[in-house]
């Protein structure tokens, strides 16, 4: 691999682990609020994608408006979900938690395929899809506005929930809901907050993600699991490690495909997330053990 | 006065169940839908383990299909690419397979819930990327076709009539097996579990064990379904074995209920039918039909359909019989 390759690779795993970190700081925001780890994630970046093809392409509509009402229309699904099947379970086990997420992801995957059908789609690119050259690699506009949006929303997401008093109060839930409701904070105003916000970056991922990589109805299966890598990595606490997850996961998972593994092709790049993933179970099931027990 | 209704409800169950064994051996009795029994048998055995998991380990596996598609494909491979006997390869298979599921379970289950789930699904795909990969020996994407039948003696199970009766004697032997462990001292330790993990281990249970070895079980069971699966169609490919298999076998298990032996046998045949008879011709619309499912029967009675519907028929029995002591 020559330099030049080298920052080849690079670009695209930063540009791809940007999406993934959208999909992590969606499920560690859910999961630090409500401990629940939510299946449904990946779908969320699918309907982002969808419907921003659907606004952009079919309807016509500009490109700032369509980005908007896509987030905006992710956001909603996710309030629904959050609403309507979480919490009127709310005293469901793990297990029980679990299955409804995964029957909401595919009940969305099965609406999509009726709606999109299961064709994959290309939204228009933001700003056209002239190369420009860097470091002696090419890097596509649309990978530009990919890192530039994740980072955007990183920086945002942050001050929220720093600065904000709503942002404060997501923070104190995801301490400890009895203590937040003590000093007034409602604990279901927060949990649902925590699914909005999943959803609208996820569906934000979605849309700057799909001109690129192109979606279809079933995208949302691998890419939550590989936001759930990339939140694993950054061991489900701050925004800023889930970022860091996403990042190092697309860098190696871009730099794996880039090595000749022989008679191990790229169709295999999909398996390295995971064979991450049992990997940092394997390393740190103890302590994980130990946190779940204390949470 | 509850033990005497579900006494009854015993009886009306035998003799219901030798009506219908007696009408088993007429060819015509099930006619075109043997197929469909007969996939129903193979879908209770995996079910069988999945409701045995989440029931006693309050775990769910989104990964079955990877040990059912492993003894399919082991199977397969050992019996028609290399000519190994069809029974010594299933039992290779469901060796093989357990032994995976404890190298895979015994870490991930000393933790709770999520984890668990996502690393069952995550090596749902893998294997899934596998049986597609692995071309020289699975075939690729098309799968491998020509899997010789299952034969004992001269005996060949060559029409779907015989292999009826195969399918189902392996699917009662799980059944029994598994009815026997739920009501043994393992069973007995798996309800300890069930109430208060702590509890249980203060009186010597070794929780984290016990889990591992529902869940090889539950993979091994998964893999003699598999091996029957591939020598009655006789074909296997990387599709039957995909994130939506797995996720179908969950919702057969969340309508049998969880921690139900004779529910896995209700909730494998309502969805069978569901997906094979009724909505086969909506083409992707079965998903939609088993997202509500999933999300409804959570929601509304996690204890699974068919232990609600259990319930509720045993509650209107005993009204029944409380208002004719009265009159």
């Amino acid at each position: 691999m020559s330099a030049d390759q080298f920052v080849q690779y690079l670009v695209s795993g930063v540009t791809q682990g940007s999406v993934y970190a959208l999909v992590a700081l969606g499920f560690t925001i859910i999961y630090a609020v409500t401990k629940i780890i939510n299946f449904a994630q990946g779908e969320f970046v699918m309907l982002g994608g969808m419907l921003s093809f659907t606004l952009a392409h079919s309807a016509g509509i500009s490109l700032v408006p369509a980005l908007i009402l896509s987030v905006l229309g992710t956001a909603a699904i996710g309030a629904v979900l959050y609403l309507l099947a979480i919490r009127t379970a709310r005293k469901a086990s793990v297990v029980s938690l679990i299955i409804i997420t995964i029957g909401a992801a595919i009940f969305i995957r099965g609406i999509a395929a009726q709606l999109w059908g299961v064709e994959a789609v290309r939204p228009p690119f933001f700003t056209g899809d002239e190369p420009l050259p860097f470091l002696g690699a090419l890097i596509r506009p649309q990978a530009l506005w990919i890192i530039g949006t994740s980072l955007v929303a990183t920086a945002v997401l942050h001050s929220f929930l720093s600065y904000t008093m709503m942002g404060k109060a997501l923070k104190a839930s995801a301490i400890s809901h009895v203590a937040a409701a003590m000093v007034g904070i409602d604990t279901r105003l927060t949990s649902l907050a925590a699914f909005v916000i999943a959803a609208a970056l996820g569906g934000l991922g979605g849309a700057v993600m799909s001109p690129l990589t192109l979606t279809s109805y079933n995208v949302g299966v691998m890419l939550g699991l590989k936001g759930f890598v990339a939140a694993s990595i950054g061991g489900f606490k701050s925004p800023l490690a889930s970022v860091v997850g996403g990042i190092t996961l697309g860098i190696v998972e871009s730099l794996a495909v880039g090595v000749d593994w022989g008679p191990f092709t790229s169709a295999y790049k999909d398996a390295i997330a995971i064979i991450l993933l049992l990997l940092i179970l394997l390393l740190r099931s103890g302590t994980l053990a130990a946190e779940e027990r204390a949470g | 006065m509850l033990r005497r209704a579900k006494g009854k409800w015993t009886y009306f169950l035998v003799a219901a169940l030798l009506l219908f064994s007696i009408l088993i051996p007429f060819d015509w009795f099930l006619g075109r839908y043997t197929s469909l029994v007969i996939l129903i048998g193979i879908s209770t055995m995996v079910t069988v383990g999945l409701c045995l998991l989440m029931g006693y380990t309050g775990q769910v596996s989104l990964g079955q299909a990877a040990f059912y598609g492993t003894g399919a494909y082991i199977s397969a491979i050992l019996s028609k690419t290399y000519g190994v006997n069809p029974w010594l390869a299933m039992l290779i298979a469901a060796a093989a397979t357990g032994a995976f599921a404890y190298v895979i379970g015994y870490p991930t289950f000393r933790l709770r819930g999520n984890y668990l789930a996502m690393a069952t699904l995550g090596l749902g795909v893998i294997m899934w990327i596998l049986f597609r990969q692995l071309s020289q020996y699975t075939g690729g994407p098309d799968g491998m076709a020509g899997i010789p039948y299952l034969s004992v003696g001269g005996f060949t199970f060559n029409t779907p009539f015989r292999r009826y009766f195969l399918v189902w004697f392996f699917c009662l032997l799980v059944l029994l097996v598994s009815q026997n462990i739920v009501r043994s001292r393992v069973g007995r330790a798996l309800r300890a579990i069930h109430g208060s993990e702590a509890a249980a281990e203060s009186i010597g249970v070794n929780v984290t064990q016990f889990k591992v070895k529902i869940f090889v079980l539950s993979a091994v069971y998964a893999s003699l379904a598999g091996s029957l699966f591939a020598h009655h169609l006789r074909h296997v490919s990387p599709q039957s074995f995909d994130f939506l298999a797995s996720v179908k076998l969950v919702v057969m298990a969340v309508i049998g209920g969880l921690a139900s032996v004779w529910g896995a046998v209700f909730g494998a045949a309502t969805t069978r039918i569901l997906s094979d008879e009724l909505l086969l011709r909506f083409g992707e619309l079965d998903v939609i039909v088993y997202g509500l499912i999933l999300m409804l029967v959570m929601v509304f009675m996690p204890e699974g359909l068919f232990v609600k519907l259990k319930d509720v028929v045993a509650h209107w029995r005993l009204r029944y019989e409380q208002r004719g002591t009265k009159s």
